[in-house]
């Protein structure tokens, strides 16, 4: 209780924020009260334990599998996809968001295709992909590609569009053109649209990624979806809570690993507050 | 051969030739004649300021001469040779900083420096702290662009055009959206430059008195279609403030005449 009267106190003398470490106890303070009262309820039987695993049953699992590796490998293998996935939709997205922020032609092509493609769920892509590529994992890759592709083609397209004239012309001036303009100005005065764009293609990825895995049983690799999917086949809801926990834990770590830097950069540079 | 006398009455050859020159912008509505036969001829080491209201082409023409933009007939040229497009040895300033958030000053300083060859990256490096402290921001030497106040921008913007060495630099109302006092500093500043390090300038303007501060020559721009009506030589002893008598006497003769050309400009 003392932690949540803490940031009470500290307004009370600075108003405006209160302190890092009185955020971080609140924040704690809060999730540790959830826990406690979810697993009393449980013990307490507020609820079917079947339906809502008790706290300490996913901690068991997540243990148990922990020691026999089997959750391990599942990160390893779902991650090795995502990873994969995601980088090479960003390493085609780039270049042709570039394409299309400076051609017509490609604009009225790929850059529609792109719009159009964006608005689609790619779990839609799931039929299809098995019927080309069959219960493999090129067409988990094929999913993944397709959830990041279109989000990071189109940030970088409107990334290129916004950078004020001004700066081309700026460093037109001192003698920059070609490569040097696209890799010294160009690329980095579209960065806040980058960050926003990788960021949000990651998010689509991952979600693809579940999506596929929840469908399509690949026999080259053993993922946290599946395992999530043979959670709910055999009604084991703290096998299916503690993956979802796993799930939200890797996407908060790589969310974290992957965009904090950019962010802190961004804050630091531009002064935006993302 | 050239004789001694021709040798002694030839002019030095013009920096900046600007020689008939004519740009047309045809858009959806109307069509612009932004300059209209216009020409200019600027010494070495000659401050020239384009003075005129907004919409009267000078900017258009500055643009012409940096190379950014193609005139529609005429021509022009530096140190002889034919503008093809922008030139390391012409920098540009423009209203707005235009530096790059991603860099600190440092990095913007040394954007232009970068692109320079035959440089070592150690004299790089020296030349950007000459010139931050030449504009006194050396405190600032690592900051982000947008901790930088306005002045303290330009001055930025002024050190960035200013370290590649460029024998010319083109001013583009840079100091316009400044307050009165840092924009007072940054007039003595930039005559302590030019005349230190014998730069050619040519600075657009619409403030009269501004002009005749700065520059060795005030020409007169009116508008529809932009064209060069008249000069005036400033032979005023520098450094100039732009508070002295001479200076608001010799504005107010250009005020005149200014509203004189404007007034028998059809409309």
């Amino acid at each position: 209780m003392s932690a949540l009267s803490d940031p009470a106190k500290s307004t009370a003398t600075r108003r405006s924020e209160p302190s890092a470490l009185s955020q971080a106890a609140s924040a704690i303070g809060f999730f540790t009260l959830l826990i406690a009262i979810w697993e009393y309820g449980s013990f307490a039987r507020w609820w079917n334990p079947v339906l809502i695993p008790a706290p300490s049953d996913i901690a068991k699992f997540i243990l148990k599998t922990l020691g026999n590796g089997e959750l391990p490998s599942a990160c390893w293998v779902t991650i090795k996809r995502l990873l994969y996935g995601y980088l090479i939709g960003v390493a085609l997205g780039i270049p042709l968001g570039l394409l299309t922020a400076r051609f017509k032609f490609a604009n009225n092509t790929i850059g529609v295709t792109a719009l159009g493609l964006q608005t689609l769920p790619s779990v839609c892509w799931v039929p299809l992909a098995l019927l080309w590529f069959g219960q493999t994992e090129k067409a988990m890759l094929f999913i993944v590609v397709m959830g990041t592709l279109w989000a990071v083609l189109l940030a970088t397209d409107h990334g290129i569009r916004q950078i004020p004239p001004i700066y081309r012309r700026a460093a037109a001036t001192m003698g920059s053109s070609g490569f040097h303009l696209l890799w010294r100005v160009l690329l980095p005065a579209s960065l806040p649209q980058l960050v926003s764009g990788t960021k949000q293609g990651w998010a689509f990825a991952w979600r693809s990624l579940m999506a596929a895995e929840i469908y399509v049983t690949v026999l080259t690799g053993f993922g946290l979806g599946h395992l999530l999917h043979y959670g709910r086949e055999l009604h084991a809801m703290d096998q299916v809570a503690a993956v979802m926990l796993i799930i939200l834990l890797i996407g908060f770590a790589a969310d974290k690993a992957l965009f904090s830097p950019w962010e802190r950069f961004l804050r630091k540079r531009w002064g935006l507050t993302v | 051969m050239m004789s001694l006398q021709d040798e002694l009455q030839n002019e030095p050859p013009a920096k900046l030739t600007v020689d008939h020159v004519t740009k047309i912008y045809r858009g959806h509505r109307q069509t612009v004649h932004a300059l209209e036969d216009v020409s200019l001829h600027v010494n070495e080491g000659e401050f020239v300021c384009l003075l005129g209201p907004s919409g009267c082409g000078k900017s258009t023409l500055l643009n012409l001469i940096a190379g950014l933009e193609d005139p529609d007939s005429g021509s022009l040229s530096a140190d002889g040779e034919l503008v093809t497009g922008p030139g390391r040895q012409r920098m540009v300033m423009f209203q707005e900083h235009a530096l790059f958030p991603w860099l600190d000053v440092t990095d913007n300083v040394l954007f232009g420096l970068n692109l320079k060859p035959q440089l070592s990256d150690e004299d790089r490096r020296g030349v950007a702290r000459a010139f931050i402290e030449i504009v006194g921001l050396t405190q600032f030497a690592n900051a982000s662009i947008h901790e930088l106040s306005g002045g303290m921008k330009q001055r930025v913007a002024l050190a960035r055009a200013l370290a590649p060495n460029p024998q010319v630099l083109l001013m583009d109302e840079p100091f316009a959206a400044l307050d009165a006092m840092t924009r007072e500093q940054l007039y003595d500043d930039l005559q302590q430059i030019q005349q230190k390090r014998r730069k050619t300038i040519i600075f657009v303007t619409h403030n009269v008195r501004e002009a005749v501060c700065l520059g060795d020559r005030v020409m007169l721009f009116t508008p529809r279609p932009g064209k060069i009506r008249g000069e005036f030589k400033v032979d005023l002893p520098r450094p100039r403030d732009i508070n002295d008598v001479e200076v608001a006497q010799l504005a107010s003769a250009i005020t005149a005449e200014l509203k004189n050309l404007l007034q028998s400009t059809p409309s």
